[in-house]
């Protein structure tokens, strides 16, 4: 049971109170970008390149500026006059707007057309007629590698390969030693799937400029609004769009999960030619547009090992990675960290050596590795960990629960110092999996088990017991651009004591409209039901990062509430005055100041509010408003235990989801209904690339599933009846004890899932199979084991 | 060459010259300002521009505008009566069955459709009546959930508690 400060009318931290911003999604009053019209608007749409790598010899734009309703169309040449035809990456690299000579993958944009409707934009779209030279691309990373493969970016001067860049932590001698000494060594190549965030909006926006004020207003789908501005005066000061001059307005998202957190061409490109022509230019991307050229997630190949005892203690892990990051690196990531915080992937389990290493490659794909509701890499690190420790169980003949319960981090350790570097705040991971196995029956189950695989059922059960690590971030080590990952918040009490709260990130579906006003109600005691929250508009939010890597609540969650105790403070004083008693002899209970030992002697807070307009102490200052920006000391890691149960077709292999327990510590928790649906969204977004999902390229570099038609995102068939709960152990660093929970699920799931089929299997000699795991997959291995 | 329509949407009929390849969902939201209807795919794969039309739900952006000629045409916008939301409106809020809210009027439409032919659907059933419309947010656990609260209130039963269920 969740234990509430406040009472229902206030709803404070955890009350399941129903979401506010609900009303207007219900009676679809939702306001997202594609539904913003503009006088004079006009509308672009954009030319791709069916070919992975060519040559542009020729653009004709004749034939679509006679096309009825077309009034430009723009090249990678129109836009070089102004210096505005590359980019910067969020990793310092660079990436094209429009190309001026050379496509880099299928799907590049390669011209716009720009037309008074839609249907025009894409008529014109149509008649761009752009002649090709056609090369081999290179597709796969490995093979980018060979000094033989042809250089990709010709572009930077003196780049003699493929390679992007090398990083490596931990410690390589000691864990050579200790892999040479150690009884077990398992060992696997792991592929995580370049996949999608498939957030089921597409990416858009409305450029509008003014050329009178000098003023661009950019309503765009971004996650990072602030970081945008900042961006965009970056790479537009040199035609006098500087920062003041511009305001980012991020409307209603449909979904994000951190693929609207990078700049794409097609943002760029409507802005200058809003510019030019002095029109709102509004980009709406399809859906096969989205898929295929925005950004992509993982694809990441692993070779991961573990070391240790006969009888089951690990010893060290060693990781070597090789990462597609398609033709620019334009990942999401803090720029310390190349590979995001891959470095978590020593997990849950206490042992103090380890060795990671990992090279990035272009190659002739899209660019990106966004961090698909996950923090920088963390997924394809927790499938590592989890999936070679099952590995390892299944070497040494233990049950997979009795090794984790063996080799857990004790929550008397911590706070723990991993051997890749981080400080782990919290934890009790012997409840969390004790509480999964309980929850699931896994004796009984393991009985069951026993008995089908006598008569050559295929049943399985697997575990992931995830470490995860979120809430970017303490400034001395996370920036995006050199500009630090702090958050804010900015509270304004009105007289009669209602608020309006503005903020630095950006929901895309998080409910912060309602959590971030529990948070301040359970500070100050206003009733959340009378506290706006706003986000999204950077001329009137205090600046933050935004929101992706669960770090809002980590970070402007912990702003509001240290920005509502400093009016509490205010509010002390302004009781004491009122009462005319010391401050000391004030006691708190949320919504009212009383004094101590006579509690009907009070101020609520209303009164108090009112007060701070109309009666205020001499030499204080008037009003009620308060902002901060909060710096975090350390990340918080949340973490989980989840236990799947598959049954296996022993004819097709169909592989059926039996349950799925998802045991969920993210802290102290604001609101459980939110925090029950954001897990049960990111299971089935775990399910997603552990069944159904992964882009495939051809050897050409086409890419053969690049629409909704074949690219399998869940529906309610496919996604399980997800049954979720939680322990709370609180971050003892964080202002309200929380941690961050939206991206766990989706980390901890695939392995739990991929486990539990191969658990299945493993009579029959499996002993890893790659995700997405599917009947084909299942039938092509026992083949080539001889099983069948 | 334009083609003059009368569609009734939302009990109001409304008519327009319209070109014959304008598809019913730009009808709407462009030519008609509603914008509730959403847009999520081009493959006819997402639901998110579903709408009823005679009562049936429809996929909005895989009809011409001219077939609707004639027709009536409900979107979200005309679901609830007055200041009287419709159940499946009440029921997605009260069982937090939306996150980003972007596939939530395709979603509460093809479940009306649904409780007009069955009030009383098991969650089977539900699951695959809903399969034609994808939600990235919810992992569809919530929205089970709201289809049956709906149903329930569609039958005048004791309604559900909304109370999140933990293991
Ligand atoms: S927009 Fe996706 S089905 Fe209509
Ligand atoms: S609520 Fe976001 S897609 Fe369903």
């Amino acid at each position: 049971m969740i234990q509430c400060k406040t009472s229902k009318e206030i709803s404070g931290m955890g009350h399941s109170m129903k979401r506010k911003e609900d009303a207007r999604f219900i009676q679809g009053k939702g306001h997202y970008v594609d539904d913003i019209k503009l006088d004079g608007m006009l509308y672009m749409d954009i030319v791709r390149s069916p070919y992975a790598y060519a040559k542009i010899k020729n653009i004709n734009i004749e034939k679509a500026m006679k096309v009825p309703g077309v009034v430009a169309v723009v090249t990678g040449k129109d836009l070089e006059k102004y210096n505005l035809h590359w980019m910067p990456t969020l990793m310092s690299d660079t990436q094209m707007v429009l190309p001026t000579d050379t496509v880099m993958y299928q799907a590049q944009e390669v011209a716009a057309v720009i037309a008074t409707s839609r249907y025009a934009a894409a008529d014109g779209v149509e008649a761009v007629e752009v002649d090709y030279d056609v090369m081999k691309p290179v597709v796969d990373p490995f093979k980018a590698l060979d000094p033989k493969a042809p250089v990709l970016r010709t572009d930077k001067p003196g780049k003699k390969d493929n390679h992007i860049w090398h990083w490596e932590v931990g410690d390589k001698k000691k864990t050579e030693e200790v892999f040479k000494k150690a009884d077990v060594v398992v060992k696997e190549k792991m592929y995580i799937p370049r996949i999608h965030v498939a957030s089921i909006e597409t990416c858009g926006c409305v450029a509008d400029y003014d050329k009178v004020n000098n003023h661009l207003t950019m309503y765009m789908t971004t996650q990072a609004p602030h970081a945008i501005r900042t961006v965009i005066a970056l790479v537009a000061g040199h035609v006098g769009l500087t920062e003041e001059k511009i305001r980012v307005i991020s409307p209603d998202i449909g979904g994000g999960f951190g693929g609207k957190v990078p700049v794409y061409p097609g943002y760029v490109i409507a802005i200058a030619v809003s510019f030019l022509v002095g029109k709102p230019v509004k980009w709406i991307e399809d859906r096969s547009e989205n898929l295929q050229a925005d950004s992509f997630a993982r694809d990441y190949h692993m070779e991961v090992e573990m070391a240790g005892t006969k009888d089951g203690k690990i010893l060290a892990t060693r990781f070597k990675v090789v990462a597609d990051h398609g033709y620019a690196d334009a990942q999401a990531a803090p720029s310390k960290f190349p590979t995001g915080l891959f470095s978590i992937a020593t997990g849950s389990y206490d042992y103090d050596t380890t060795y990671m290493e990992a090279d990035a490659i272009y190659t002739n794909k899209p660019p990106g590795g966004v961090a698909y509701r996950c923090s920088f890499r963390v997924t394809e690190a927790v499938h590592a960990i989890e999936r070679i420790t099952d590995r390892y169980a299944l070497e040494v003949k233990m049950d997979p629960a009795e090794l984790r319960m063996k080799n857990f981090i004790k929550k008397e350790q911590f706070p723990w110092k991993s051997p890749a570097g981080w400080t782990y705040d919290s934890g009790d991971y012997h409840q969390a999996l004790k509480k999964a196995m309980d929850v699931v029956g896994y004796e009984a189950l393991r009985k069951e088990q026993a008995e089908k695989r006598k008569k050559g059922e295929l049943m399985g059960i697997g575990i992931s017991s995830f470490t995860e690590i979120v809430g970017a971030g303490p400034s001395r080590d996370f920036d995006i651009l050199g500009i630090k990952m702090f958050d804010s918040a900015e509270i304004r009490v009105h007289p009669t004591g209602k608020a309006i709260a503005r903020f630095g990130t950006k929901s895309q579906g998080q409910g912060h409209e309602t959590t971030y006003a529990q948070i301040i109600a359970e500070e100050l005691g206003i009733p959340a039901e009378n506290i706006q929250v706003e986000e999204g508009d950077t001329d009137t939010a205090p600046y933050g990062l935004g929101t992706y890597a669960s770090r809002s609540t980590p970070t402007a969650g912990a702003a509001a509430a240290i920005a509502a105790r400093k009016l509490r403070d205010k509010a002390r004083k302004i009781a004491a005055y009122l009462l005319e008693v010391s401050e000391e002899d004030l006691e708190w209970e949320p919504g009212v100041f009383f004094v101590k030992g006579v509690p009907e002697k009070k101020k609520t807070i209303q009164e108090i509010v009112f007060a701070a307009y109309t009666n205020h102490p001499q030499g204080m200052e008037a009003g009620f408003e308060a902002t901060h920006y909060y710096d975090p000391p350390n990340l918080t890691f949340p973490f989980g235990s989840y236990i799947c149960v598959v049954d296996i077709d022993k004819e097709t292999y169909e592989i059926k989801v039996r349950r799925f327990v998802a045991i969920d510590d993210c802290g102290n928790i604001i609101n459980p209904m939110i925090v029950q649906g954001q897990v049960h969204g990111g299971l089935t977004q775990g399910i997603a690339p552990a069944m159904y999902e992964e882009f495939i390229y051809d050897e050409d570099g086409n890419i053969l599933n690049g629409t909704f038609m074949d690219y399998l995102v869940p529906t309610a068939v496919e996604s399980p009846s997800w049954e979720t709960g939680h322990t709370i152990t609180p971050s003892p660093h964080h202002p309200i004890g929380a941690k961050g929970v939206g991206e766990s699920p989706t980390v901890g799931a695939p392995p739990a899932i991929a486990n539990a089929i191969v658990d299945a299997l493993a009579p029959l000699g499996i002993t890893h199979l790659d995700i997405p795991i599917t009947p084909y997959k299942i039938w092509k291995a026992l083949k080539e084991k001889g099983k069948i | 060459m334009e083609k003059q329509i009368t569609v009734t949407i939302n009990g109001e009929a409304k008519t327009l010259n319209v070109e014959p390849r304008l598809l019913l969902v730009h009808l709407i939201r462009e030519n008609l300002n509603m914008t509730g209807t959403h847009i999520g795919c081009d493959t006819s794969s997402c639901g998110a521009c579903t709408v009823l039309m005679d009562g049936k739900a429809v996929k909005s952006c895989t009809v011409l505008a001219v077939q609707a000629d004639g027709k009536s045409v409900t979107t979200v916008e005309g679901l609830a009566t007055g200041n009287n939301l419709h159940p499946i409106q009440e029921a997605f809020k009260e069982n937090h069955a939306l996150h980003c809210g972007f596939c939530t009027p395709g979603m509460m439409m093809r479940a009306v459709e649904l409780l007009d032919k069955n009030n009383n659907p098991t969650e089977e059933e539900i699951r695959w009546g809903i399969s034609g419309n994808l939600c990235r947010c919810t992992g569809y656990n919530n929205i089970v959930r709201a289809i049956q609260y709906a149903g329930a209130k569609m039958r005048g039963d004791k309604l559900p508690s909304t109370d999140p269920v933990f293991v």
